[in-house]
């Protein structure tokens, strides 16, 4: 098993041995990176490519580990118990399996992607510890001990919210997914929009990456972002030209608003192209 | 293997443990990377041993470090190529023109001399430029990469300096900093001002009181209640511009700690001392402001109040009406600090300026006068002592 990239998705060669070495380890990695970096597309892209089921669990603020093994329903069963339902008698009616269970049951070795695990509590990790080493936990209620049949392939998000536990860490591979080079941005787009024109591209470019030098920026526009914004150039069809326009007048880009997705850092960028108007205009 | 390589992290304090390092040689006993390639190795032991970006530029510093031993062995190989065979390959290759100009450096000897010396010199690898050792380039070294390829010195063309460029680049460099450390221990600090307080949605089981209904109602009766939420309310004030300038790093650890801890906050602006206005967006502060009357009839005694400032300034500008730098105030700074203290009862002065000159600083002594001494220096300590203070 090994993972080398899809057609849809270009993983940079650091990536691949940090996927890899955890693949082969059986050990769940971390991925970290800017947001739009592509690190949730990670685990789905990896699941294509080696034909595997996956499993996603979204973490929210509120999620408890537990809800990831499986939850026991008191209360429903306490209400059935009222009304003298014969489902009362067996208690496995009143457990729902979490996402971990779910994966762990999975005939051929299965894709686990535990999304954003920095939303929630600070605790979180801790109590999964035991699972994801072990990867089997035991069920108070019914005293039956579920063992995963295939080790899955645990992929973890993380966006830098809250630090996470070394313990935890410890028993993880980590990647951070870096900004990607012009280069590797090139080989991305072009895996999106294989028919781009190559100039846009390049004018496309440029404007992107001096969005990001904008000093004072509160939201850098991200990949996912700059894939958004070609494709609504390519639907309205705009010129290379339009973007290559150093008139002053017209230094907003075009459906900027695909790029900047903050007022503040819009507006911080409508001062700068006024200032710039301005100093031109003295420069006459 | 590569133990000189752990401890060398270990000393550079990257918090890397024994577990890693297992993780890391099984990794290597599994084959997950080619062994030999140096370039896959650091990628596979920077994603075993490193847990977290800010720690990436420290990584490859040490892995340059460690590594760099490796690439002296590679240079001692290089200077082992045989001078007979290059004097060969010359006097095979050369053109009188280039036979001349090697004399003119001093011949064979001085020249073999000079290129041990540059190899010493050189770090990396290196392509064009007149003076290194390297390819296409117009150094006098050259001239015995005569023939259209070039006479390659030292191996194929080394993985491992590929790999150098890896982490010489030094990628994560502005990842390290200890902003995001001092935002946390900060958190830390900040977390001493707490109440919690069950208020919203009921999303929990109210034990006691499901037991207490049940055994009153003769069925049974789930009773829910809403989460402990912490329920402090807190408004900050910052002093900006001025002397304020060289603190604005602390500040802006404190506002980015603050906003994330506590779900009610308010923060305003003022400049030096607090008189009928403040401000929440600096560009637009003379349009834009409050009425610091306003402000005191709208938020309840309830909110806690934290000041920020260095309190530096001259005395004029607290006690006496008109003494503001900016603009006529009809009212003393020390009547309006006076009225805000007389609506919240609990508030306290942050200063960045250290403890032990507040004596010296006649208007640092106004303001802790005025504070009744609930000033506490901008340091975690200062902070956890100022949050023991805001809770009593």
């Amino acid at each position: 098993m090994k993972f080398e990239g899809t057609k849809s998705y270009i993983a940079t060669e650091d990536l691949k041995v940090a996927v890899n070495a955890s693949i082969t380890l059986e050990r769940p990695i971390i991925v970290k990176g800017e947001p739009g970096t592509g690190k949730t597309m990670l685990a789905h892209e990896v699941a294509k490519s080696l034909n595997a089921e996956i499993f996603t669990w979204h973490i929210k603020s509120t999620t408890k580990a537990q809800q990831g093994l499986y939850e026991y329903d008191a209360v429903t069963r306490l209400r059935d118990s009222q009304l003298g339902d014969e489902k009362v008698k067996d208690i496995k009616n009143y457990i729902s399996k979490g996402k971990l269970w779910n994966a762990f049951e999975c005939d051929k070795r299965p894709v686990l992607l535990i999304d954003e695990i920095d939303k929630a509590d600070i605790e979180f990790p801790n109590d999964l510890l035991l699972e994801l080493d072990k990867m089997e936990f035991f069920v108070y209620e019914t005293g039956e001990t579920i063992k995963a049949v295939n080790r899955p392939i645990v992929i973890i998000t993380s966006n830098n919210e809250k630090e996470l536990p070394d313990a935890f860490l410890r028993r993880c591979f980590f990647h951070y997914i870096k900004f990607p080079d012009p280069e590797t941005m090139e080989e991305i787009v072009n895996v999106h929009y294989p028919d781009i024109k190559k100039d846009l591209i390049q004018e496309a470019f440029k404007i992107f990456y001096d969005i990001r030098e904008v000093p004072g920026i509160k939201k850098k526009p991200s990949t996912s972002e700059l894939i958004d914004w070609l494709k609504l150039l390519m639907t309205d069809d705009v010129d290379a030209k339009i973007l290559r326009e150093k008139d002053p007048k017209k230094l907003i880009p075009p459906l900027h608003g695909a790029l900047l997705k903050n007022e503040q850092d819009v507006h911080l960028f409508e001062r700068l192209a006024f200032i710039s108007r301005r100093e031109n205009e003295n420069a006459d | 293997m590569f133990i000189n390589f752990f401890f060398e992290l270990k000393q550079a304090k990257l918090p890397v443990s024994l577990k890693e390092y297992l993780m890391l040689m099984e990794a290597m006993d599994k084959r997950v990377v080619d062994s030999f390639d140096v370039n896959d190795f650091y990628y596979l032991s920077r994603s075993a041993l490193v847990k977290d970006e800010r720690y990436l530029d420290k990584f490859d510093r040490v892995f340059g470090h460690s590594f760099k031993g490796l690439e002296k062995k590679d240079g001692e190989e290089v200077t082992e190529i045989p001078e007979e065979w290059l004097r060969l390959m010359g006097q095979k290759y050369l053109t009188d023109e280039e036979k001349k100009l090697i004399e003119s450096l001093g011949g064979w000897d001085k020249l073999m001399e000079t290129l041990k010396k540059r190899l010493e010199e050189q770090e990396k690898r290196h392509q064009g430029g007149n003076k290194w050792i390297g390819t296409g380039g117009t150094s006098p070294f050259g001239a015995y990469g005569y023939n259209p390829e070039g006479i390659r010195i030292g191996q194929k063309e080394s993985r491992n300096k590929k790999a150098v460029k890896v982490w010489d680049k030094r990628e994560f460099s502005n990842l390290d900093g200890d902003v995001e450390l001092g935002t946390r221990n900060i958190k830390v600090a900040l977390r001493r001002l707490r109440k919690f307080a069950r208020e919203g949605a009921e999303t929990e089981l109210d034990l006691d009181n499901t037991i207490k209904s049940t055994a009153h109602k003769g069925y049974i009766d789930v009773k829910m209640m809403p989460e402990r939420r912490n329920k402090i309310k807190v408004l900050l004030f910052f002093d900006v511009g001025g002397s304020m300038d060289a603190h604005v790093k602390i500040c802006e650890e404190l506002f980015s700690a603050a906003r994330t801890e506590f779900k009610h906050m308010e923060y305003f602006y003022y400049h030096n001392c607090l008189y009928d206005a403040v401000w929440k967006d600096n560009s637009r502060r003379y349009n834009d402001n409050v009425k610091t009357w306003d402000l005191l009839h709208t938020y309840p005694s309830d909110y806690k109040v934290i000041f920020v400032g260095d309190a530096e300034m001259s005395p004029y500008e607290i006690t006496y009406p008109g003494g503001s730098v900016e603009f006529w105030n009809e009212e003393s700074g020390e009547t309006w600090l006076t009225r805000l203290l007389n609506v919240y009862e609990n508030a306290i002065w942050l200063n960045p300026i250290p403890e032990r000159y507040w004596e010296q600083i006649a208007s640092t002594s106004i303001i802790k006068q005025i504070f009744s001494d609930r000033m506490f220096p901008l340091t975690i300590e200062g902070i956890d002592q100022a949050m023991r203070e805001l809770n009593k």
